[in-house]
């Protein structure tokens, strides 16, 4: 699955980064690598973007870039 | 004494400006670096004056994308600094790390401002310093930038490591295939990185990266180039990844290794948690946009009526004061009256319009500067983001553009704190279609003669109008002059943070200094210009009739080009020259020349000069070219070239002139 299928309230670990680019070296940088835990924890109010945790900080994407980066959903504990 | 430059580095919202201010105090000079619109600040460090600090733009990585992360490299490659001050938000160490690791690839003296300890501190976290230092290879000291802690000891660590000319050493954070690609490639271009003056390390982790700027000013044969591609290519398959990723998932797996070694966590920390709750109402999925409406609108009301308005009207008290007294000494001197004119038209009237604009710029960028500093920017763009996503901008322009209803002079100048260099000029470029609060007279003139009972109705149309051809031309230059990928909103949501005073004193400051100094000549220039052509006629004789004035002249002149608009008058044509200086001079200028007293004579008079509907064809076009003289040298300003703040006014009064047309010639089949 994909991060933008992700709720708010669930984690997920993450397996690749697709895109290609400007866009793709950016999620890169931001720590957004293979076997980063993320978890969402917001979707703005109209809908879009989303609001993640990983890394320790906060970091907010737009749901059609989140869709570029597979996830592995973890279950909750 | 020797002079160091000193370049100052790190991620965004890492406390960076707070940090820069504390080492140079106010002493500080801003302008842009060569070619591009980024922000480039100098300072010379307190009680060092050998020390030149160059604040750097916020980024993450020195990839080669963004105009900002292109400013930093070729600063650091081509400036040669004789040392880089990289601050670390200590507590979001993981991610300003990844920054740290590619700097120390450039072999320049580096020393680690690791800010925001006391934050760490008080979560019950610890980070050994002294531990991360020696792995490192690089000295760390600890600061809080925010209360001016540790100070002392950076600089002192800085003297050092430039006295000592002590570079980063250690590069064992590279593993693996990556260290053998690296190293391959470093033996390969070994020369040619000498000759270039790159460091190697930094030219052969580039070159596995892919990055093209290196690849070109290598200079690399082709030979070499496919044996390169070749390492590049073993290395991919080995790893099962490509080469990007490959290179950002070493430094992350080496930072992960470093933190659970120097990182001491007990949980996430105090400002986090303490961020989600205020979040939980800011954000919120329905409470969000209203709060953001309500704050935005406290802004407005506190800056143009409460605060803004009597300030305005305390400064135009005082230029009158002081214009009545000039005017009684030059009279009592018998002062020729071209000369006293010159003084009292043209001199007083251009000082007093640069000052009207003071208290507005000062008091909102109070504001701005309190709710950027604490993080709530970053919300609003969050929350707007999707509005503003379809023509080509992201929620980031949203407090600019809205700024633009109260005047764009500010909005324009906001525009800076846009970490995109594309989105900044087109938010730019937009802002003066937002109607400004100088235009209200106009509104006020036309509707009390043409539409007294539909005044509000015509107001909210023209408001509409505004808006839909920043969005109309949004679409436009998305897809021309700024094709291409525009920079991704992947954006930090930084902890809220209370704002340090310094900080948002020395913000306003800086603001009121760069408006006067850059804008003052542009519209000082300007007034005594258009005071001339409205006085004199073109035999230099200065003129009792204003319909003999250069500036009736060329209103009369170019009169015909608004034919088609259906208003071929020159009092209209000149009116609008004289709308440059100022918006609302429109509406004096149109009094003057039709000798109207009075609102009602002069309703009585615009209507010989208009019918209904080309009375709204004309306040359209008032409404939506080039923007006043003010607005024009904070663009300059801003986009950093006279050339393209031309071309921004040519199209904004291009467009404003076809909106026009439109309004009459369809207007005229239902007239």
């Amino acid at each position: 699955m994909t991060l933008d299928t992700l709720k708010p309230g669930e984690s997920g670990i993450i397996v690749s980064v697709g895109g290609v680019g400007a866009l793709r070296r950016h999620l890169l940088d931001m720590g957004l690598t293979p076997k980063t835990a993320v978890r969402v924890r917001k979707v703005a109010p109209m809908g879009d973007p989303i609001e993640l945790f990983l890394r320790g900080y906060v970091l907010t994407l737009r749901k059609e870039d989140a869709a570029n980066i597979v996830v592995e959903k973890e279950n909750e504990k | 004494m020797k002079q160091v430059l000193l370049a100052l580095a790190g991620n965004q919202n890492s406390g960076k400006t707070t940090l820069f201010n504390c080492l140079t105090g106010s002493n500080q000079h801003v302008g842009n670096f060569p070619g591009v619109t980024v922000e480039k600040k100098e300072g010379h460090v307190l009680h060092h004056k050998e020390m030149t600090l160059v604040d750097l733009p916020g980024i993450y990585s020195l990839s080669p994308y963004t105009a900002e992360e292109v400013v930093t490299r070729d600063f650091l490659l081509d400036e040669h600094p004789e040392a880089i001050i990289n601050i670390v938000d200590a507590t979001n160490i993981e991610r300003n790390l990844y920054l740290t690791l590619q700097l120390m690839e450039l072999e320049i003296p580096m020393v680690i401002a690791l800010n925001m300890m006391d934050e760490v501190r008080a979560s019950g976290n610890t980070i050994h310093v002294e531990a991360l230092a020696e792995k490192l290879g690089v000295p760390v000291v600890p600061i809080s930038a925010g209360k001016n802690e540790g100070i002392h000891d950076l600089v002192e660590a800085v003297s050092n490591v430039v006295e000592n000319n002590l570079r980063p050493m250690h590069f064992d954070f590279c593993t693996g295939e990556v260290h053998r690609a690296i190293h391959a490639i470093g033996h390969i271009i070994e020369d040619h990185a000498y000759h270039a003056g790159y460091p190697v390390r930094f030219a052969a982790t580039k070159l596995v990266e892919g990055d093209e700027p290196t690849q070109k000013v290598l200079n690399i044969h082709e030979n070499d180039l496919h044996l390169i591609d070749h390492l590049v290519e073993d290395m991919e398959k080995a790893l099962g990844t490509d080469r990007e990723a490959a290179l950002a998932d070493m430094r992350y797996q080496y930072i992960e290794s470093l933190c659970s070694a120097c990182v001491v966590k007990r949980g996430e920390s105090r400002e986090q948690l303490r961020s989600e709750k205020i979040d939980r109402v800011l954000t919120h999925k329905f409470f969000g946009i209203p709060i953001f409406i309500g704050v935005m609108f406290l802004v407005f009301f506190l800056t143009f009526e409460v605060l803004g308005a009597p300030l305005q009207s305390l400064l135009e008290m005082g230029i009158d004061a002081l214009s009545r007294q000039t005017e009684q000494l030059l009279t009592s001197l018998s002062v020729t009256p071209w000369l006293s004119s010159l003084i009292l038209d043209g001199v007083f009237t251009g000082v007093g319009s640069v000052l009207s604009f003071l208290p507005i710029i000062v008091i909102l960028f109070f504001f701005l500067s309190l709710l950027e500093d604490s993080g709530y920017m970053a919300r609003v763009a969050f929350v707007m983001d999707k509005l503003l996503r379809k023509i080509g901008l992201s929620g980031r322009s949203f407090v600019p553009m809205l700024i633009g209803f109260g005047c764009s002079v500010p909005a324009i100048m906001s525009a800076r704190t846009l970490s995109s260099e594309r989105d900044r000029k087109m938010t730019i470029l937009l802002t003066p279609f937002m109607s400004c609060s100088a235009k209200l007279p106009i509104y006020g003139m036309i509707t009390a003669a043409f539409f007294p009972h539909h005044g509000g109705l015509v107001m909210i149309s023209m408001y509409l109008l505004g808006i839909l051809i920043a969005i109309l031309s949004g679409l436009l230059l998305k897809n021309t002059v700024f094709r291409g990928n525009p920079v991704p909103f992947v954006m930090e949501l930084p902890a809220y943070r209370l704002p340090a005073a310094k900080s948002v004193l020395l913000h306003m400051w800086e603001k009121a200094k760069d408006f006067l100094k850059k804008a003052f000549t542009i519209i000082f220039l300007a007034s005594i210009v258009i005071w001339f052509a409205q006085k004199f006629s073109f035999d230099l004789q200065m003129v009792e009739n204003s319909a003999d004035s250069i500036l009736a002249k060329i209103g009369s002149f170019i009169a015909p080009i608004f034919a088609p608009l259906g208003f071929n008058d020159w009092r209209a044509s000149t009116a609008l020259i004289t709308g440059f200086t100022a918006k609302e001079s429109v509406v004096s200028t149109l009094s003057i020349l039709t000798g109207a007293g009075t609102d009602a004579q002069l309703s009585l008079a615009l209507s010989s000069i208009f019918t209904p509907l080309s009375s709204l064809s004309f306040l359209a076009f008032t409404i939506l070219y080039m923007p006043c003289v003010a607005a024009f040298a904070a663009a300059k300003r801003e986009l950093g070239s006279m050339r393209r703040a031309l071309a921004g006014a040519a199209y904004q009064t291009a467009a404003a002139y076809i909106a026009a047309l439109l309004i009459f010639q369809i207007g005229r089949l239902f007239v």
